[in-house]
């Protein structure tokens, strides 16, 4: 059977070439079947991963209950104040929370790539920031000085809009800021951001003694449980409070559904026309050569070694078609920096990450079209009358 | 001689559309082994439906059908695939090689059914090649071949599993007179010299006198010349 079927095999392999056209239908349709999957599912891919990245299970964000994001919550600064100090905290050296009550707003600037305007974050941070993000390092320039209006830029902020470059003045709310420093936070959300003390951005913004969200150093993530109860207990206080990963992991739940449908949704549509491009193209070949597979079953060949020699043909061409089109996925969009809109309806710069998995999942992809694309060949070739096939030639 | 091709009331019959049409009527005819037949006859006479009883290529509506001491017409398809693979050598009007084999890979084909090795495959070609006078052009691929070396390659072909049986469909049907006498003068050395069965459908009264004997099948019956019948 293995002799039979390598035999015949190697022979319609041999005879691609004489319909490379119709066989090119095969590849090409996989391909770009399999590199759109790829890239709409490394955005998924990035896009979870910026967000996942952001956070420590030690640190905790406090929003009003039932705010969903920070851009619909507010906190009392009375509030603030006993929302740092409840047990649990992490204290510095001095004995005061490592923690930052915080606001955030949207400012439009025009993006780099359209010159259309898009919103990007303005967060106004506490003076314990530096503490309480130590994943944050500045790259270029200096830190902003509180009680002036400058702002420091996220890496990837900068890659996108223009007139955020160190030295750049930048309107918000009739008052002139000037970005003084560039900052990299391992390729977090936070990246995508401005920042600037807080006092200065509340007032910029007239917000009086409104904050949106505390974010909160814990001595231990152990703690978070006690300090939970502790806040969700105050009779002063309604609050909601979570661990930056589950925070940020809920924000990106719904944005990775509806990517994650759009890759599997187009995908399966390009799919299926994929399969009738095999289909009609193993249909042509089969059909090419209904001569030599009528003379081979006349020599003696068996109908399982035809099968298996058309579903290899398919199974070939469709890995082939999936290879190049993971490989052009692959090749364009690994590492390429896209913007969606964020929670906070401000833009989330995130790099789209072609993961091996990834890549094996488009070729398993390819090769399950294939398979559907050579069935019905297949068994039509192994159904072919011998002596009818004979005399039709 | 024993009957190596024995068929008893054999009935043939094809479905078009609604209408039944049937091709052989009741035939019964004998081939002892080491003949070599003609089946003679007009278009749509059942000469070529009667080759591919003979040859296991289809199975009668009717009647038996014993080829090589099997009783063929009982078997399955896998079963007559395999048959054929031991006893039958085919030899088709247009030669029906491989395109895009050569010479020797097309001869090797049925050895693939077989057990030999690489080795004795290749003896194997080489010794069939030889027989009909093709060694030299062993590498050539069909289209590098003239229709009377194709032919020949085909006739190798059939000839290089050692099978009972060589059948053959108009063989020399595509071929100028000259290279038809040549591929007739060798098929006619194959069944004297080495001793192979051979039947022969031809419209070709000549291809026939090189036959031992001749059938004639007119509307699907025996009308004359009749072999141990």
């Amino acid at each position: 059977m293995f002799k039979q079927t390598a035999a015949i095999t190697s022979m319609n392999l041999r005879a691609i070439p004489q319909r490379i056209g119709t066989s090119w239908v095969i590849v090409i349709g996989i391909a770009v079947t399999v590199a759109v999957l790829v890239s709409v599912l490394a955005m998924v891919a990035g896009f979870s991963k910026t967000l996942s990245s952001t956070g420590r299970v030690d640190r905790v964000i406090v929003l009003r209950g039932g705010s969903n994001a920070e851009l619909s919550s507010t906190v009392s600064r009375e509030n603030t104040i006993n929302i740092m100090d409840a047990p649990g905290v992490k204290k510095d050296t001095e004995g005061k929370p490592v923690a930052s009550a915080e606001m955030v707003a949207v400012v439009a600037l025009p993006l780099k790539k359209t010159g259309t305007a898009a919103n990007l974050t303005v967060r106004g941070v506490g003076l314990k920031n530096a503490e309480l993000r130590p994943e944050i390092h500045l790259i270029a320039g200096r830190m902003f000085q509180p009680a002036l209006r400058e702002l420091i830029v996220g890496r990837s902020a900068m890659a996108q809009f223009k007139g955020v470059d160190i030295g750049s003045h930048i309107t918000i709310r009739d008052s002139e800021w000037t970005v003084v420093g560039e900052f990299e936070s391992g390729g977090d959300a936070h990246e995508s951001e401005l920042m600037g003390d807080i006092e200065t951005v509340l007032s910029a913004f007239r917000r009086g003694n409104t904050f949106q969200s505390v974010t909160v150093m814990l001595d231990s993530p152990e703690a978070f449980a006690q300090y939970k109860d502790k806040l969700t207990t105050d009779p002063t206080l309604t609050v909601d409070v979570e661990r930056e990963p589950d925070y940020y992991a809920a924000q990106s739940k719904q944005l990775s559904k509806l990517l994650n449908f759009l890759a599997f949704g187009v995908g399966s549509i390009m799919a299926i026309g994929a399969i009738f491009g095999a289909l009609n193209t193993m249909y042509s070949a089969v059909s090419a050569r209904s001569l030599e597979i009528a003379t081979l079953r006349a020599i003696g060949f068996g109908a399982g070694a035809v099968v298996v020699s058309v579903f290899v043909e398919a199974l070939l061409l469709s890995l082939v078609g999936g290879l190049i089109g993971a490989a052009a996925a692959w090749l364009f969009f690994n590492g390429n920096t896209v913007n969606t809109l964020g929670a906070n309806f401000t833009q989330v710069v995130f790099r789209l990450t072609v993961t091996p998995h990834l890549l094996v999942s488009g070729i398993i992809w390819s090769c399950i079209i294939g398979v559907l694309g050579g069935l019905f060949p297949a068994i039509r070739a192994a159904r072919l009358p011998v002596a009818t096939a004979l005399r039709a030639a | 001689m024993s009957a190596i091709v024995s068929l008893h009331n054999v009935v043939k019959t094809y479905t078009r559309g609604k209408q039944t049409v049937e091709v052989l009527h009741n035939l019964s005819i004998e081939i002892a082994q080491g003949d070599f037949v003609a089946l003679m006859g007009p278009s749509g006479s059942g000469k070529t439906t009667l080759l591919n009883l003979i040859g296991g290529l289809d199975r009668p509506s009717k009647g038996e059908v014993n080829v090589a001491g099997e009783r063929i017409d009982q078997l399955s398809s896998g079963q007559l695939a395999k048959w054929r693979a031991r006893h039958v050598g085919f030899v088709f009007q247009f030669y029906n090689l491989m395109p895009m084999l050569s010479a020797e890979r097309n001869v090797e084909l049925p050895l693939l059914l077989t057990n030999l090795s690489s080795a004795q495959r290749k003896q194997n070609v080489q010794a069939a090649l030889a027989v009909v006078g093709l060694a030299e052009r062993a590498k050539h691929k069909p289209a590098e071949l003239s229709g009377g070396q194709a032919q020949r390659v085909a006739i190798a072909r059939a000839l290089v599993a050692d099978p009972t049986l060589l059948v053959c469909d108009e063989p020399t049907g595509d071929l100028d007179r000259t290279t038809a006498d040549e591929i007739l003068h060798l098929l006619q050395m194959l069944n004297k010299d080495h001793g192979k069965t051979i039947v022969m459908v031809t419209h070709d009264p000549k291809a026939a006198e090189f036959a031992s004997h001749q059938l004639h099948l007119d509307k699907g019956q025996l009308v004359e010349g009749s072999v141990h019948a």
